[in-house]
Order: structure tokens, then C-alpha cells, then sequence
């Protein structure tokens, strides 16, 4: 590995792990499309700032530039006050046109600017290198290096100083007000390091992708723990992860390295989507699968208690009466035996003294509609679920 | 060029009167369809949408190898449809909200295109220049055929949305209630979504994935305002979208180094803002003068109770008090008299007041019947 290639990963690691941080309260806090408009708008601050500083990391740009975002959050939030229209369209009417100024700006100076909009959008991490910082002569690193390590630095500093506020001002915005924290400030400050770290990393990742790098790995993550701290590391690393993994996908596909890395994020998310242990989307059809089974039983048992008469409980005269499919009949009554709730004697179905106790209960439950008694009642009762 | 000329010429010249035809029809049906979006609150699926279509340009590309944009756009369509069913699976079977679940694709789908992308421009092929135009469109690319091709669209989603018309309009405001009547829910929302998607599709050339979310929304947004009625703010959504492509076609035809899609973008910015602040019934001003108006005429009644608790006290209604007590009470002013005066609640004589049978009257119940009279 060359210096060039492990500064790359350093920036791109360094990025994600700011990224993440932000990222995982405005998911938390569904604000998650907040920082696509705010990735999109701060175009024209860019633009702005680049005619007075001619130089794309000057902390005034990005002073400039995040003001431009937090400017964008205060038009949505007043054109939503207004009621005149949703939250939703208020955003998407507001980064569109934000944008279009900043991309007519562009084009009216193309001469004088060197900038072009899809260095914004898209960034190019390989050339971060090359830009680097001299101090008295003495080169101390890429400049993007340096741009996104302070505000790493201040978004972690900020993070642990305003962690307990935070988290409750995310999850209860009422209580954190009557404790004394303004959910006002915490609002504001969060959409000021969201503005800050957007414009540090759209000269290294690009605009867009930054919003790839905020929202996928603290929604993978959310898909697996519900412990806001635990929720913070894996965010981290998943970022870290895809910026790395998706640095040598670009280095052996010879293509964008922004765009590899938000693919490693896709695929991430694809594989915690389909696979998360509790949360994911198979074992969530599974559980979906099973509580269809066993409501059937449920039904099939109260079903069996409300009729003494031996005709309305032969085998066959079930599948008529109750409407299941042959395979479902068989799959209900392959659980209830198993469980030892019936017998069956001469295709005549009868309740045994556990299933009789059972439906008793579950019958008490649902007239007194606490249904969700059930669920932990099932512990107790089954010996093998649906 | 100036805007007279482009008026003079658009008529003549075969690549003015098509971009102008072309993104008028776009504006027409993107405004038409984006009246369901902006009411359902799927705003933001279209900017989703729109970024999730760019893989399977890129895709389609890979695989036929042509720029035919027919064959590009049906990889996008394909792509920004697989996009949306993701993004309502994960809001139906995770915990995550509709805002992730946007973001997400967004930005997922959009990075891959873009590795895609990059990966064609590196393959050592000559025919792979200009796929970045779907970024942010140019409309300067339109010809004839995809003019054609943007109006069949148009004409299939104008027919579909009449013969729709009342199972959207019903799915749109009750959703329930569609259910219960028996109506397949779920068809009739795939088929308006899908619809947004196809919609979308077409605009990506002219205006480009990034701005494509705007066309959808600004046009919707504005007719909003004007109507409380469906049928008319699709019209007026429609209306606006083409007006929006016309001038923002005229104003970036007239001007050197001005891409289409942001001006249009910018245009449609302008019926928004106009209609939030002229609306007669919903619109900011409007509504500040209304408010104004309420604050006097509740002033106006406070003088004439005060009024009416001192008349009370006296066996003769119009016995005259002077002004002067008045002065303690802030819902006083000369004009408010001078209005009392001039309904007959109230006659003036030197610097005495006494108050009318009609103002008392009027008075009395004032709090019985404020809301059958607008005074």
C-alpha cells in the first residue's frame, strides 16, 4: 500500500465515522430526508463562498456553505408552519430550488469557477491527496484530512459532552423539555454539525453519497439493536467497514471510489435487511408465518370447546366448516397434537385436559381484551410453536 | 437571443418547437400526476424515484450496449420500480420510518449508479459519452421521437386517470372506506404509483435525476393552493407544469450557459411562491388581512360590551357619557367610534356618547349570535 492509498482510506474512514454520528440521531429522530435536502442546498453557499475564498476547504466556505443548510432547515420548517403545505412536499420544494440557483450560478461564471457541479455532487476521493497542507514550508497532510479531522473531532467532543441530552431529547422531546433542555437548541445543534459535516465531506465523498454515509449505516444498524450507544458502534463500523471494503472494490473495478463505497453500504443493509436476527425481513415473515398458524389453532380449540355435538368435530367436517386449505388443516392439527392440547379418536377431535385449561384462559383474555396476555401465555403452554 | 425572438422563432425552428413541446407535455403530466403525490403524501418518493431510476440506465446501457433512450429509460423504469416496492417493503415488514426508507434507496441506489457509471466511462468503448446527461438533463438532446414517445405517455396516463378517476379520487381521500366498498386497494395504489414512476421516467432527460423531484411537487404545490376541488387542481397542476417548461425553456434559450432543467425548476419555484402568498383563500397575504381584519372588528366589539355593562346600569339607554371614560379601555380608538357611528350603535354628541336601541340591542347579544354576522 502506497502513503497515497492508506491516507484515501484514512479520509474515507474518517468521513464515515463523522457521518455516522449525526446520521444515527436523524434517523432516530425521522428526520433522515432532512439531510438529503441540506446535502443538496448547500450548493449555493459552496458556490458563494468559493467566488470569496477561491479555495474549496476554507473554513470560511464551510462556515458559509453550513449556513446554507441551516438556512434550508428554517425555510422548511416556516413553509410547514404556514400550513399551506406538508412537511414532506416543504422539503422537496425548497432543495430543488436551492440547487437550481447554485447550478445556474455555476454555469453563469463557468469562466472564473473552477467548479463543476459534479465534483459537488459526486466528489473525487483519489485526487484528496494531492491537495496537501504546508505549515511553515512542512507537509503535514492532505488538507481534507485535516478538514474532516476537526470536525470529527468537534462532533465527537460535542456528542460526549450533549450525550444524555440528546438521547433525551430524541426520544421524548417533552420530557427533555420539562428537565430543562431545550429540545429547540438540541434541534438546531444538530442540524448545525449535520450542515458542518455534510459540506466537510462532499469534497471528499460528494454531496449525495454523504447522505448514503448518514442514513445507511445507522438504519443497518437500527435493524439490530435497540440500545442507543450499541446503535452508535455499529453505525461506526459499518461506516468504516464500507469505506475500506469499498476503497479496494474501486481500486480492482478501476471506478469511482464514493460510488463503490455506497454500494459495500447497500449491500450491507441488504444482507442485515434480509438476515437481522429479530428485525430482519425472514425471520419477520417466519414470525408472521408462525403466529398465522398458531391464531388458526386458537381458533380451531375455541372452535373445539364451543361444540359437544361429535359431527361438527369430525376431521373432515373441519375443513368445510372452518374454510382451511387441506394443508393448513393439517399443519393445525399436526401442532395442537404435538402440544398435546387434543386427541384424536375415530377422526372425532376432542380437547384434552391441557388444551381444555388453554382456550379457557385465552377465552378469559379476549373478553377482558388483554389479546396480548396470550402471547406470554403460549410460553407456558407450548412445547413446540407454530 | 432575446425572449421576442424565441416567441418569433419557436413556431419555425424544428429544435426550439421541440424542446418546447417536450417539456411542456413533461410539465403537463408530471404536474397532472404529482397532484396524487403531493396529496398522499408521497412528496418525496418521486425525488427517491427519480435517483433510484439511474442504475438501470446504466444497466440497460451495459447490456444492449446503444444509447437507444428508449431502451435506457425502460432500464429505468424497471429500476426506479424495483426502488419503490423496496422502499414500501422495508416501511411495511422493518421498524424503519417512511424518511429512512427514502433516504436510504436514495442515496443507495444513486452511489451504485454512479459506480456504474464510472465503471462505463473507463470501458474502452466510443458510443458510452453523454449517459451523464440523465444526471442533469438537457433538454437540448430532445428530438422528435422522444417528443412522441413523452405524449403517448401522457395521452395512456390522461385515459387510465379518467377511467380511474373515481377509485383514485376515492383511494386518495378514504382509504378505508375504498376497502370496506370492495375496491382492490392494492391495485389501484400500484397503479397510481406506478404511473408517478412512468411519469418520472420520461422527465429524467430533460430535467435529470437530481431536479426531476420538483417537477413533480412545485406544480401540484402551487395548483393546491388555488382550489379545493381534485379535478381542478390536476387541471391547474397541469397548466402550471407546462407554463413552467415553456418559460423555463424561453428564459434558457435566450441566455448563453443556462441548462433547461434548473431554470424550469426555478420557474415552477415562482408559481410556489407566487400562489403561497396570493392565494385568495389559503394564501399568506390574504390570510394576514383576514387576521388584521378579525383583530379590529374584536376590538370594535369589546367597546360596544364596555359600552353596553355602563348603559345597563342606567334606566335610560342613550343617557350620554362622556368619551373621556372610554380612554381607560384599550379597544378605543377615534375610528372605532366613528365605525360604532356609522353602523347607528352609537351617536356622538360633542364629547358625549350614548349608545342606540339598535346598539343595544346589538350589545346584548353579542355573544349570543357572533357567528351569524361577520362584523
Amino acid at each position: 500500500m502506497s502513503n497515497a492509498q492508506i491516507e484515501i482510506q484514512l479520509i474515507a474512514s474518517l468521513v464515515a465515522i463523522a457521518c455516522a454520528i449525526p446520521g444515527t440521531f436523524l434517523v432516530l429522530r425521522k428526520m433522515a430526508m432532512i439531510s438529503d435536502a441540506i446535502s443538496h442546498s448547500i450548493l449555493p453557499g459552496i458556490v458563494v463562498g468559493f467566488f470569496i475564498t477561491q479555495d474549496l476547504n476554507s473554513p470560511i466556505l464551510i462556515l458559509l456553505a453550513a449556513l446554507t443548510g441551516i438556512i434550508t432547515v428554517i425555510l422548511v420548517e416556516y413553509i410547514q408552519k404556514t400550513g399551506l403545505v406538508k412537511e414532506d412536499t416543504a422539503i422537496g420544494l425548497v432543495f430543488p430550488a436551492l440547487f437550481s440557483i447554485g447550478v445556474i450560478m455555476i454555469a453563469k461564471n463557468a469562466n472564473d469557477v473552477h467548479l463543476d457541479v459534479d465534483a459537488v455532487l459526486l466528489g473525487e476521493l483519489a485526487f484528496a491527496p494531492f491537495d496537501r497542507l504546508m505549515i511553515g514550508g512542512t507537509d503535514v497532510g492532505p488538507k481534507s484530512l485535516w478538514v474532516i479531522g476537526s470536525i470529527l473531532l468537534i462532533t465527537v467532543t460535542l456528542l460526549i459532552a450533549f450525550f444524555k441530552e440528546l438521547k433525551v431529547s430524541t426520544f421524548d422531546a417533552g420530557l427533555a423539555a420539562s428537565l430543562g433542555f431545550s429540545p429547540v437548541i438540541m434541534h438546531y445543534g444538530l442540524m448545525t454539525v449535520s450542515s458542518v459535516t455534510t459540506v466537510g465531506a462532499f469534497d471528499a465523498v460528494g454531496a449525495i453519497l454523504v447522505v448514503a454515509l448518514m442514513i445507511a449505516p445507522a438504519a443497518t444498524a437500527y435493524l439490530l439493536t435497540t440500545n442507543l450507544k450499541k446503535m452508535l458502534i455499529l453505525a461506526i463500523s459499518f461506516g468504516v467497514f464500507s469505506a475500506i471494503s469499498g476503497y479496494w472494490m474501486a481500486h480492482w473495478l478501476d471506478a469511482s471510489i464514493a460510488g463503490s463505497i455506497t454500494t459495500m453500504l447497500g449491500l450491507l443493509f441488504l444482507t442485515v435487511y434480509l438476515f437481522a436476527p429479530s428485525k430482519g425481513i425472514i425471520a419477520v415473515m417466519y414470525r408472521e408465518k408462525q403466529q398465522r398458524t398458531e391464531v388458526s389453532l386458537l381458533t380451531f380449540l375455541l372452535h373445539l370447546k364451543n361444540h359437544k355435538e361429535e359431527e361438527e368435530r369430525h376431521v373432515n367436517h373441519l375443513q368445510e366448516h372452518i374454510n382451511w386449505q387441506k394443508v393448513r388443516s393439517k399443519t393445525v392439527l399436526d401442532l395442537a397434537l404435538k402440544n398435546n392440547m387434543i386427541h384424536i379418536d375415530n377422526n372425532i377431535v376432542s380437547l384434552t385436559a391441557k388444551g381444555d385449561e388453554f382456550t379457557s384462559l385465552a377465552i378469559d383474555y379476549i373478553i377482558t381484551n388483554e389479546d396480548s396476555q396470550i402471547e406470554d401465555m403460549k410460553d407456558d403452554f407450548f412445547l413446540f410453536r407454530g | 437571443m432575446d425572449i421576442q425572438e424565441y416567441f418569433s422563432l419557436v413556431f419555425s425552428d424544428y429544435t426550439l418547437r421541440t424542446i418546447t413541446l417536450g417539456t411542456a407535455i413533461l410539465g403537463a403530466v408530471t404536474g397532472m400526476l404529482g397532484s396524487f403525490a403531493v396529496l398522499r403524501k408521497q412528496s418525496l418518493l418521486g425525488d427517491a424515484i427519480s435517483h433510484a431510476a439511474l442504475p438501470g440506465i446504466a444497466i440497460a446501457f451495459l447490456i444492449t450496449g446503444t444509447k437507444d433512450s428508449n431502451m435506457l429509460l425502460l432500464g429505468a423504469l424497471v429500476s426506479g420500480l424495483i426502488g419503490t416496492f423496496w422502499i414500501r417493503g422495508i416501511i411495511k415488514k422493518t421498524h424503519l420510518k417512511s424518511d429512512t426508507a427514502l433516504g436510504l434507496i436514495l442515496s443507495l441506489f444513486f452511489g451504485f449508479g454512479m459506480l456504474l457509471l464510472t465503471f462505463i466511462q473507463k470501458q474502452p468503448n466510443a458510443n458510452q459519452a453523454g449517459l451523464d446527461k440523465y444526471l442533469f438533463g438537457q433538454a437540448a438532446t430532445l428530438v422528435e421521437s422522444d417528443v412522441w414517445l413523452m405524449a403517448i405517455v401522457t395521452s395512456i396516463c390522461l385515459l387510465v386517470m379518467l377511467v380511474f378517476w373515481k377509485e383514485f379520487k376515492i383511494l386518495l381521500f378514504d382509504a378505508d372506506y375504498t376497502k370496506t366498498l370492495g375496491f382492490n386497494t392494492k391495485f389501484i395504489d400500484i397503479l397510481i404509483t406506478s404511473f408517478i414512476v412512468i411519469a418520472i421516467v420520461i422527465g429524467l432527460q430533460t430535467v435529470g435525476v437530481v431536479l426531476m423531484s420538483a417537477m413533480l411537487l412545485a406544480p401540484a404545490a402551487a395548483a393546491r393552493q388555488w382550489t379545493n376541488s381534485l379535478a381542478i387542481m390536476v387541471f391547474l397542476a397541469a397548466l402550471f407544469g407546462a407554463f413552467s417548461g415553456v418559460f423555463g425553456t424561453a428564459i434558457s434559450a435566450s441566455q448563453n450557459n443556462l441548462s433547461t432543467g434548473p431554470v424550469i425548476v426555478l420557474v415552477a419555484a415562482v408559481f410556489v411562491i407566487f400562489s403561497f402568498v396570493f392565494s385568495p383563500s389559503r394564501g399568506l397575504l390574504f390570510k394576514q388581512i383576514r387576521f388584521i381584519k378579525n383583530r379590529r372588528d374584536l376590538q370594535l366589539h369589546k367597546t360596544l360590551a364596555f359600552m353596553y355593562n355602563i348603559a345597563e346600569t342606567h334606566d335610560d339607554i342613550s343617557h350620554p357619557h362622556a368619551i373621556k371614560i372610554l380612554n381607560n379601555f384599550q379597544g378605543f380608538t377615534r375610528g372605532t367610534l366613528q365605525k360604532l357611528v356609522k353602523r347607528d350603535y352609537v351617536t356622538l354628541t360633542g364629547n358625549m356618547w350614548n349608545l342606540t336601541e339598535e346598539g343595544f340591542k346589538m350589545a346584548s347579544n353579542l355573544y349570543n349570535q357572533q357567528s351569524n354576522n361577520n362584523e
